[in-house]
Order: structure tokens, then sequence, then C-alpha cells
């Protein structure tokens, strides 16, 4: 089927079976690496993007679902959220091996957009679908209280 | 392992537009001119520009940010005036000092290995270019400093760019001389920031899953559901519907049916299309239950081996006439490493006849030999593009070369005119052996009427992980499996009268080395049973371990700091009212590390791991920043696992496919952290795995200082429940 995928501000139209999974649309038809395949069950949030600003795993997105929709992925991110919780990953190094890490970022975009001021446990909360091999966990915690921090300068 | 100790001497080379300083492969201290076989750690280019080459990859432990580091410490440069690079595939240049002529990553050698040589290379690059600049000044080169990319002294200062031709045709330093530790300003500095953290974070970080070549096939591959299992026949007719796919085709050993397609949903889709009959005549089709019966009858036999060559009858004497015995066996399941990237490479031909290999690549020189033998290549024909590995923990270094000679084998099969891309599902990597072996110990602790040990007969039943691997001749003696005992063989408690016994369990499915190998078990058998024996002799288990550790050799020593440093940072005695605590301290990888677990709850409703406080002495703390993340990510690996994670088997079929049920840790599992780096002025050891092997007894034995001891893995199956 013929599909218009509005990803980062831009409309791509494109060829795709009805069924075929967001992630794969995003890395293998429009190149984009950023959003990774970690589990493609829901399982790992490595595919996290966000679709009208709020964060959905993309390998359980399928792409007839999104005519309407305006899709972001990390190399889109641009908000003040965006910019606070990158700068703060960056501050408090809490990459390993880095391949969930975009996935945790657009997580922890979207808490922020939707809760500037998150406790520990409303972190973990939202955080628990992301899951870190490397267990960067203590960083990312503490890394999304330290955007809260940036944001409110 | 041996450590290569031969001195190593500096060649560099003169090229039109770079100065070069590495290593001549036969190591000798003689220049030259040319630069084909060069092995070059430091590259200067006419802009100025310095690159660090990082014979390491990169998986997530921070070597690139270490090597580089060296280099700009000696070289007085700031971290961002420096550049890195992955080095090529090159054996007789690029090797692990520790593992002879073979490149490669692991065993947390990465900088134990590399910091004399790299801090070497930047200090013989800082003479060149200062003795090029005194001569151009006519000054004497003592008189002249290099930092921050600029040569000063005796009136002058220009930018050292300006020498770096001059200093290409100049002798390189014998000797070179490195800077003082008193006078570093990187190593050491806990400000020092990882050198890939904003490529990490903004998408743009390239690992091995995200190349995408022109006119690239992708692979997957059909494996057998029985480990041993075989291609009888397949049929593709409901495949040739799936859009992008191309073409299935058996394996030539058969142990899979590859499918081709122009891009990942497409072949993934399409192998679920497809419909394989598989020959089981020689495959595995017994259960995980059966192959635990068989280790738990080994450890209550007579082992094959006897492993410390001490006398068996005369510690079961000891015991025998011991007031108090203690004694536990112990069960360790299958775990899958689960890296957070699947397994993935990529294979193209190239102009010149050869073949290119783009992968995440553990332990390079594995993959090219395995190349050059199917592709009936020389090695040079070989070239192998180092890519960021999204983790590893051991399951991208396998002696086989496993997923690199299927994606050779993927490749060798087509007209070989378009790349093919081999990539792994996360059901592969769940299903697709080389687990952590299931391992069964048994051990008799006698006690005198003090408290103090009088035997201790330790067995192991392990199948072996090195024995039939090309490491076999540096780590197995006289049939021991170095790697199935180390941790109890070599740990520097002084035990009276200690037996350790091993028997080798034939394999039911492949096996590997899993973050800090066999540590993984040894330590939690170790620190679990010394808890115990101190509870039965009615001693704290700090003072108890600690009169074991009063020998007053540098091994004891060390290990006895670590322990009372966790002790105290994680006030040791003074658990928060409602809340217990644990303690653990092993040395692995020449490192020492203790950890105090405390906890909240109890097993029956539910337990919260609170806190963990780790010491660790690791030797001259290069980037502390990184060690300590390695010490967080070594914990939660440690923990995640014995709280619920197990590979089993039914018939010979795995049981687990993704990760809904091999769970991995959570950000929620551990609410915090803390880690204190001992100072040291010792060589610098590994970091990548020591912080794993303390982690689960010292959770195991804050969970039995008011409940269950836990003998068999994971806990949330055998009487423990996690909040
Ligand atoms: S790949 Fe989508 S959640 Fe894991
Ligand atoms: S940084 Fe490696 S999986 Fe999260």
């Amino acid at each position: 089927m013929a599909i218009s995928l509005n990803l980062n501000g831009q409309t791509h139209k494109l060829e795709a079976e009805e069924g075929t999974p967001l992630l794969w649309v995003i890395r293998d038809e429009l190149k984009m690496t950023g959003t990774k395949f970690g589990c493609g069950v829901a399982a790992c949030g490595a595919c996290t993007v966000h679709v009208d600003g709020v964060p959905v795993r993309s390998c359980q997105t399928y792409i007839e679902d999104l005519e309407g929709a305006s899709v972001t992925t990390i190399e889109g991110i641009a908000s003040k959220e965006a910019q606070a919780v990158q700068a703060a990953w960056v501050e408090l190094d809490v990459v390993q091996c880095g391949y969930c890490q975009s996935g945790q970022i657009m997580s922890a975009v979207g808490l922020l957009s939707e809760n500037p001021k998150p406790s520990v446990a409303e972190i973990d909360d939202y955080m628990d679908g992301n899951a870190c091999r490397c267990a960067t966990y203590q960083r990312i915690r503490a890394a999304i209280q330290r955007a809260s921090e940036i944001m409110e300068t | 392992m041996t450590l290569n100790t031969s001195r190593r001497g500096f060649l560099k080379a003169a090229g039109a537009t770079m100065l070069v300083i590495g290593i001549r492969p036969d190591g000798a201290l003689a220049a030259g001119h040319g630069s084909a076989q060069l092995t070059p750690f430091v590259k200067i280019d006419a802009n100025g520009v310095v690159t660090a080459v990082v014979k390491h990859f990169e998986m997530g432990q921070g070597p690139a940010t270490g090597l580089t580091t060296l280099i700009a410490e000696e070289l007085g440069l700031s971290m961002d005036a420096i550049e890195y690079e992955f080095a090529p595939s090159d054996p007789s240049k690029y090797n692990n000092l520790f593992f002879g002529p073979f490149q490669g990553t692991g065993g947390s050698t990465a900088m134990a290995n590399s910091y004399m040589q790299y801090r070497q290379a930047g200090a013989a690059a800082r003479e060149m270019l200062i003795d090029a600049a005194a001569r151009t000044w006519g000054v004497e080169p003592t008189v002249l400093t290099l930092q921050d990319g600029v040569i000063s002294g005796g009136g002058k200062s220009a930018p050292m760019v300006d020498f770096f031709s001059a200093a290409a045709e100049m002798d390189p330093p014998a000797n070179p001389t490195l800077k003082d530790p008193k006078d570093f300003r990187l190593v050491g500095n806990p400000g020092v920031r990882r050198k890939d953290s904003a490529p990490k974070t903004n998408g743009t970080a390239k690992f091995a899953m995200d190349l995408h070549l022109e006119n690239q096939m992708v692979a997957v591959i059909a494996r057998t559901p029985r480990m041993g299992g075989t291609v009888a026949s397949f049929d593709d007719s409901d495949a040739q519907s799936i859009k992008g796919f191309i073409r299935a085709a058996a394996l030539p050993n058969k142990a899979g049916v590859v499918v081709y397609a122009e891009n990942t949903w497409g072949a993934l889709q399409a192998r679920d299309a497809l419909t394989v009959e598989w020959d089981f005549s020689a495959a595995e089709s017994r259960s995980s239950d059966e192959f635990r019966a068989e280790l738990i009858a080994a450890v209550n036999t007579d082992p094959e081996f006897n492993a410390m060559k001490s006398d068996q009858a005369a510690t079961a004497a000891l015991i025998d006439g011991a007031d108090k015995v203690v004694d536990h066996t112990y069960y360790f399941p299958l775990l899958a490493h689960a890296p957070m990237e699947p397994l993935t490479c990529t294979i193209q031909a190239t102009e010149d006849g050869g073949i290119l290999l783009h992968d995440g690549a553990q332990q390079p020189t594995g993959p090219h030999m395995a190349m050059a033998q199917i592709f009936q290549l020389p090695m040079e024909k070989i070239r192998i593009n180092t890519m960021l590995a999204g983790g590893s923990f051991g399951r991208r270094a396998t002696p086989t070369a496993d997923y690199q000679v299927e994606a050779a084998l993927a490749f060798v099969i087509t007209d070989r005119t378009r790349p093919v891309k081999l990539v792994w599902s996360r059901e592969d990597d769940i299903t697709g052996g080389y687990y952590r072996p299931a391992v069964a110990h048994r051990v008799r602790v006698g006690l005198d009427g003090d408290g103090n040990i009088l035997g201790w007969d330790h067995r192991i039943a392990s199948p072996s992980i090195i024995k039939g691997t090309p490491f076999a001749s540096a780590l197995v003696h006289d049939g021991v499996d170095h790697t199935s005992i180390e941790g109890v063989f070599g740990s520097p408690y002084i035990i009276p009268g200690q037996f350790l016994g091993l028997t080798d369990v034939a394999k039911a499915t492949s096996v590997l080395w899993w973050r800090s190998v066999g540590h993984t078990h040894t330590a939690y058998v170790m620190e679990t049973m010394m808890d115990a024996a101190a509870k039965a002799a009615g001693r704290d288990p700090v003072e108890f371990r600690l009169a074991l550790l009063s020998g007053g050799g540098k091994d004891q020593d060390r290990l006895a700091g670590v322990l009372k440093l966790a002790a105290d940072k994680g006030n040791w005695g003074k658990a928060v009212a409602g809340r217990s605590q644990g303690i653990a301290v092993h040395k692995s990888f020449n490192s020492y590390a203790a950890e105090v677990v405390e906890i909240s709850g109890a097993a029956e409703e539910g337990i919260k791991i609170e806190k963990v406080t780790c010491a660790i002495d690791c030797g001259i703390a290069v980037n502390p920043d990184v060690i300590k993340a390695q010490m967080e990510g070594g914990i939660g690996y440690g923990i995640g696992h014995v709280m619920r994670d197990e590979i089993t088997l039914t018939e010979g079929v795995v049981d687990q496919s993704n990760f809904p049920d091999y769970e991995p840790l959570r950000i929620r599992d551990i609410a915090a952290i803390e880690v204190h780096i001992v100072p040291s002025a010792e060589a610098p050891t590994g970091v990548g795995e020591p912080g794993t092997p303390p982690a689960a007894p010292a959770l195991a034995n804050a969970i039995a200082a008011n409940g269950p001891r836990v003998t068999e893995l994971p806990m949330n199956t055998h009487g423990v429940t996690f909040a």
C-alpha cells in the first residue's frame, strides 16, 4: 500500500505492506538508524519513538495506523525537554554500549514532557519498559533528575 | 594467559600527510619510512588532528576512551583535541599483549595490557615533535614542553603541527620517557568524559546493526530448534509471496536454512513462512532437569580431577572430626548473555578479490582466520571493519566465530555480487546456545569449637568452556579447565585443609564465557559459604573473612582492604531499621571488589534491593568515572540474572525465547548503587567483569540474614519474591 508518513517534520511517500512495523520502515526504508531493534515484541524499549509526542514502541506500531500522525525519532527531537535530557545524558556519561540509549532518551523526554519534576518512583515507573543490558539505570535515573533541573534554568 | 613482556620499540613513518607512531611487527627499534607494515597507535595529520588508533573494540566498557586518554596524557592534549578510530584486524600488530599473537578484547584486559604500550606510543610522539622543534630552533629539547598542541620554551612557541613533517624524518626514541604519574592531568581525573557519549545520545553512533551497504541483502537463518539437528529438507513456497523475499537455501553445513531478502522485515517474515524438516538423529533430546541431576550426582561422587593436588582423605577426616559442619549443594542454570544489540555482521567482496567483514568484532583474529579458511584466501585479503558493538558480555567472542562463520557460509553460496548482512533476532539470541554452562557445587566446611575452619571440601561439576578451543593450551592444565575453578582456586583466602575436586560433565548445549566466566558461580559459592560458616561459628561475617586474610601477603591485604572499605561505606552492621545486609568480596581479573547489599522486605512477601555499596581496587584508576560505571553495570548484570533468569530445555528445545521470559534487570530493581575506588599505584587491572562476582552472593547473604539460604538459582523460582 502507498503510505504517507510524517516523520521528523517531513512527509515521506512510500510503499509498504500492511502490518509492517514502523521500526523497519524507519530503519530499512528511511535508513535512519538511531531507532534500534532490540526484541521486536515491545519488551525492551530500544525502538521507542514518539507518535504525536507520546512514546510508543515502533516494533509494535504498524505503518497503516499512522495516517495523519506525526512521528518523531531520536534524530528529530529538539524540544526543551529533549535538549535537557541529551545534555544531562552527556554530563553524567550515562551510556555504556549505547544501544538502548536512543530508546531511553525518547522515553525520558516523554516523561519530562508530561511531568517536568518526576519523583524517583515516577521515574522508575515510567522507565520500566526500557531495558538496559549494561545496567546504566543509576545514571538514567540521575540524568532524568538532572534534566528536570536543567529545564528549570 | 601469560604476559608478553618483551620490550617494544616504536617505528615512525613519514608520509606526505601524516606522522604515524607505532610498533613494528618484529618489535625492533629501527625506523623506516614505509607505511605498509606499520602499526600506528597515534596519527597526526597536516591539520593537526590527532587520532588514537584503538586496538580494542568498544562494547561499552570504555576502552576507546581509556586508550585515547593514555595517548592524550602523554601528548599533553585535552580530550577534546583528540579523536579515536578502531584499529584494523592485524594480530601481528594489534594483538592483546596477554593473548599472544591474537587480537581481541576479553578477560577485562583492555587497559591492563595497553597501559604501558599506549603511553609509550604517546610519549614517543611527544619526544619526536619536541626534538624536531628543538632542531629547528637550535635549542636543547630539554627546555621545550608540549602542552595543548603547542611546543614552547627557550623563548619560542609554535603549534606542534608545524613540526610533524620534520618529526617524521627523525629516528624515534628507543625508550621514550613517560610522564611522571604525579604530573598526570587526565589519568585518574574523574572529570574526564567518555568520548562516545554524544553520538550515543543523539542517534548518530553506528553499530554493526546499523550498516546499510548499497545493494545489500539481509539474511536470517532458521536454525535447528534442538542443538545438533540438521536440515533434512525445506519448503519455501509460502515465503514466495512475502514482499522483499529473494530466496532460501540450506547452509552448506546443514545447520540451518538461510533466508535472503531485500530488508529485515521481509527476511523475518519469510523465515516465519518457511517449513523445515529437521534431522534430529544426532540432536540433543534431553531436558534441563536431567542435566541438573547429572551435575548434582557428579558433585556427590569422587571427582575426576584433584585441582589443588591436596589430600582428599585428610580433608574428609578433618571435617569428620569437626564440631560443626556446614554443608550446601548448589545449582546454577544455563544463562544467555543477551547483549542489547542482537548479533549481526555484514560480508562483502572487495574489488581486489578479497573479503570485507563489518562487525562489532570482539576478537577479530578469530573471524579473520575463519574467513581466510572459508574463502580460501590469504590473511591479507581479509579485512575487518570494527564497528561499535551493542554489548557483548562475552557473546561476541566465540572461539568458533559462530555468527561470522554463519554469515560467511550464507555469503559463499551466493554469486557474491551483493553484500550479505546477517541479522539475528532476539529469539535467535535467547535460543541460540553459547550459554554460561549449568554448574553444580557441593561444599562441606568443618569448624572447630571456636568457629575456626578445620577443613573445606569443595566439589565442582561443570562442562568445560575451554576444552576443544584454541585457548586450551593456555587455560587447561592436567585436564583441569582453569575457568571451571577460578575463584576457588587462586582465592586469596588462606583456608586450612582445603580440597578442590572438579568433574567435567558433557555439554548439553554449546557453552561460553559469560561476564566474569567461572567467577559467576565460584564467587557465589565461596561467599555464601563464608557467610554460612560465619553464622555457624557465631562470628561476624566481615571479621570471619578478615581472619582468613591476615596472612600479610599483598593479595590478602588488597582483598581485606576492599572488604573493610565496603563495610565502612556501606554501614556494615548498622542497617536502616527494617532492612538486612549481606556482604561479599572477591578477586577476579586481578582486581578486588567487595559489595554490601542492603534489602528491605522478606523473601515471602517481596524483597526490595535498597542499596549496593561497592569498593573496588583495580590498581591505578585511569578513568574513575568509567570504573564506577563498570561497577554499576557489573553489579546490575550479576544481580539481574540471579533474581529471575535461567535458560531451560524441554526435550532439547529451549523454553525461553525473548525478553518476556528472559526478563532483564529493570530500573526499579536496584534503588541505589554507590562505588568507592581504592587509591592505588599498582598497575591497572580489570574493571569490566570484577563488579559482577560479589553482587549475587552479597544479595543472597542479605536474604539469608533474615530468610532462606538460596543455593539454587534463579532466586525467584527458589523461594524468593521480589517487590
Ligand atoms: S524492539 Fe521494540 S520494544 Fe524491543
Ligand atoms: S547502554 Fe548498553 S544496553 Fe543500555
